[in-house]
């Protein structure tokens, strides 16, 4: 991995991340890819990927209104809210 | 009378049945134990006002004849599992003052069923680390200390690395913990108590902060195996809210304490047989290979051939996972918010404010695994592999019942240890990681003290669903290995006293 990976990620991952830190961040990144790319030895042909474990297919339920009305609840954590609804700073100029 | 905080979970419950004490005193017993060992840094949050309140709720339930199952018992909740009105980080700065406004499946089971919360304990931040010393809240010290003389501090494992140490040191009678590759067997070995992390999908997630999805599972912590047994009782069972919870009757797996080993089928997984593996972990795992067969289990050679990839298997799927579940953290909805010039800006600082080292770098990787190009290279690559780990189990239950293996690759290490390079901490759980891969239930019991006076843990790891085996397995362990040793910290306040 080289710096400019690392700042990509880094910005998709929206991870604030100076300079100074960048080199430091590639070689324990580095490390650890090395570290998994022991998985190429391993013969994976025709091996369907397992995504998990159980053995429980997802349930359905009845299409009807179940919870709700819990606007207060649902802000009550918020940095900064405001009429009934989250506030962030202006996205449309 | 008899040190409250020293009793055992199940006889706590009996002496409250008795009427020997009140849900109060036991209470209170713990609330003093907790002031005294509060540098050990096990609780996040304690939580006395709850807990008396609900000790004087639980001394009412039982004068009017409803007492549940673990009425009037004081116990401890990791930091991860959502409790409404107390402060819930994950052990997270990003986090810091959210309150939930909802109980956690988990929790809500454990109060219906009359237990009382001391407080929140300390973790790695969002379950990441094997040592505590990840935590935003500064790291758990373990009361056990080595005999040499040395005085470091010592890790109590982690990630439930509060929860090992607080039912160590008698600041709870037991505790919940979580364990997404280890995060219970190796603290629960590190502190000489029995963890026991059930199949995925026994234990409801909904409520549990989220890591890796597909590998999280909530168990429990005692000190011994029918305390970890009875709280995992109560924590288990089917929860419409979590898509992956099975709907499966619970056994009574206090129950499967009275069977022996007799007739048992026990594997021994020679890759398990890890090169520069310290003499003192291959002792008691022969010990325990004797024990079993003392009581009648027959011990049969099994081999889990790709047990050496777990650990890139699982550095890939893991980070993968908790890249995608920590999105939500951004500073709109709840925890911390920094100001940015856009909404942009303000995400990229907020989260790098929030998270610590390891967890910024766990995301990096899951991002960098699962961005376009790379997808298939590394986490279709690991998917597959993840299948093969999942066969090698299935092909070995073919001839055996049960699997014995040790928890950890070493004691518990001094704090500070292993932090230069994350792969010499990702080690620690080279032993453990394949369970949660393939889903399957696993626990730690402490057989014995190291030429340190440090615990040392075994591991039965069962077919899925079966816990009721492992139990049985560990139950002839615990018998024949008569763990008693109690942690420095403790014997030397007691001598002082």
């Amino acid at each position: 991995m080289d710096l400019p990976t690392i700042k990509k990620v880094a910005t998709l991952a929206r991870l604030e991340m100076p300079d100074s830190e960048l080199e430091a961040v590639r070689v324990k990144l580095g490390n650890i890819m090395k570290f998994v790319e022991q998985l190429d030895e391993v013969n994976t042909d025709k091996v369907e990927p397992l995504a998990n474990v159980v053995d429980i297919k997802l349930r359905l339920r009845e299409d009807v209104v179940n919870d709700g009305g819990q606007q207060a609840k649902v802000l009550a954590n918020a940095p900064e809210a405001m009429e009934g609804f989250f506030v962030v700073s202006k996205i449309v100029e | 009378m008899t040190n409250l905080t020293d009793l055992s979970l199940a006889d706590a419950v009996k002496g409250l049945e008795k009427k020997e004490f009140s849900a109060v005193d036991i209470t209170k017993a713990h609330l003093k134990q907790m002031e005294d060992f509060r540098h050990l840094n096990a609780y996040i949050v304690e939580t006395p006002d709850v807990a008396l309140k609900q000790a004087e709720e639980s001394d009412k339930r039982r004068a009017s004849g409803t007492a549940g199952y673990l009425e009037g018992a004081p116990i401890g909740i990791k930091d991860l599992f959502c409790t409404t009105g107390v402060q819930t980080t994950a052990a997270s700065k990003i986090l810091e003052g959210f309150k939930p406004q909802y109980e956690s499946t988990v929790t809500s089971k454990l109060f219906a069923d009359g237990a009382i919360m001391l407080g929140k304990l300390n973790l790695d931040e969002f379950a990441m680390g094997s040592a505590n010393t990840t935590s935003g809240y500064g790291n758990v010290i373990s009361p056990w200390k080595r005999n040499n003389g040395s005085n470091a501090d010592l890790t109590p494992g982690g990630s439930s690395g509060g929860s090992a140490a607080a039912v160590s040191a008698r600041l709870c009678l037991a505790a919940t913990g979580t364990d997404t590759g280890g995060s219970i067997r190796q603290p629960a070995a590190f502190c000489g108590i029995a963890g026991i992390k059930p199949t995925y999908g026994r234990v409801s997630r909904w409520g549990v902060v989220a890591f890796a999805s597909s590998l999280d599972q909530a168990g429990s912590f005692g000190r011994n195996l029918e305390d970890a047994s009875m709280l995992l009782k109560s924590m288990s069972g089917f929860d419409p809210k979590d898509s992956t919870s099975a709907n499966k009757d619970v056994p009574d797996f206090v129950a499967a304490l009275k069977g022996s080993a007799k007739g048992l089928k026990v594997g021994i997984p020679k890759e398990y047989r890890v090169d520069g593996m310290p003499k003192e972990i291959e002792d008691i795992w022969q010990k325990g290979i004797d024990w079993l067969k003392a009581e009648g289990a027959e011990i049969v050679d099994v081999s889990l051939p790709h047990t050496k990839y777990g650990l890139p298997v699982y550095y890939i799927i893991a980070p993968a996972e908790c890249s995608s579940n920590l999105a939500r953290y951004d500073g709109v909805r709840y925890g911390l918010r920094v100001d940015g010039k856009d909404l942009n800006e303000t995400y990229m600082k907020t989260r790098a404010a929030g998270f610590g080292d390891e967890v910024k770098r766990r995301i990096m990787v899951g991002t960098y695994v699962l961005s376009a190009g790379y997808y298939d290279a590394y986490y279709i690559k690991a998917q597959k592999v993840r299948r093969l780990i999942l066969n090698d189990f299935l092909e070995a239950y073919k001839q055996c019942d049960v699997i014995l293996a040790p928890s950890t690759p070493s004691a518990a290490f001094a704090i500070g240890e292993n932090e230069d390079d994350p792969i010499k901490m990702y080690l620690n759980d080279v032993f453990t990681v394949t369970v949660n891969l393939a889903g399957l239930p696993g626990l730690s019991v402490p057989v014995g003290l190291n030429a340190e006076g440090l615990p040392l843990g075994l591991q039965l790891i069962g077919r899925p669903w079966d816990e009721e085996t492992i139990i049985r397995a560990g139950g002839a362990i615990e018998r024949a290995a008569n763990f008693s040793a109690i942690p420095t910290l403790l014997s030397t306040k007691q001598k002082a006293a």
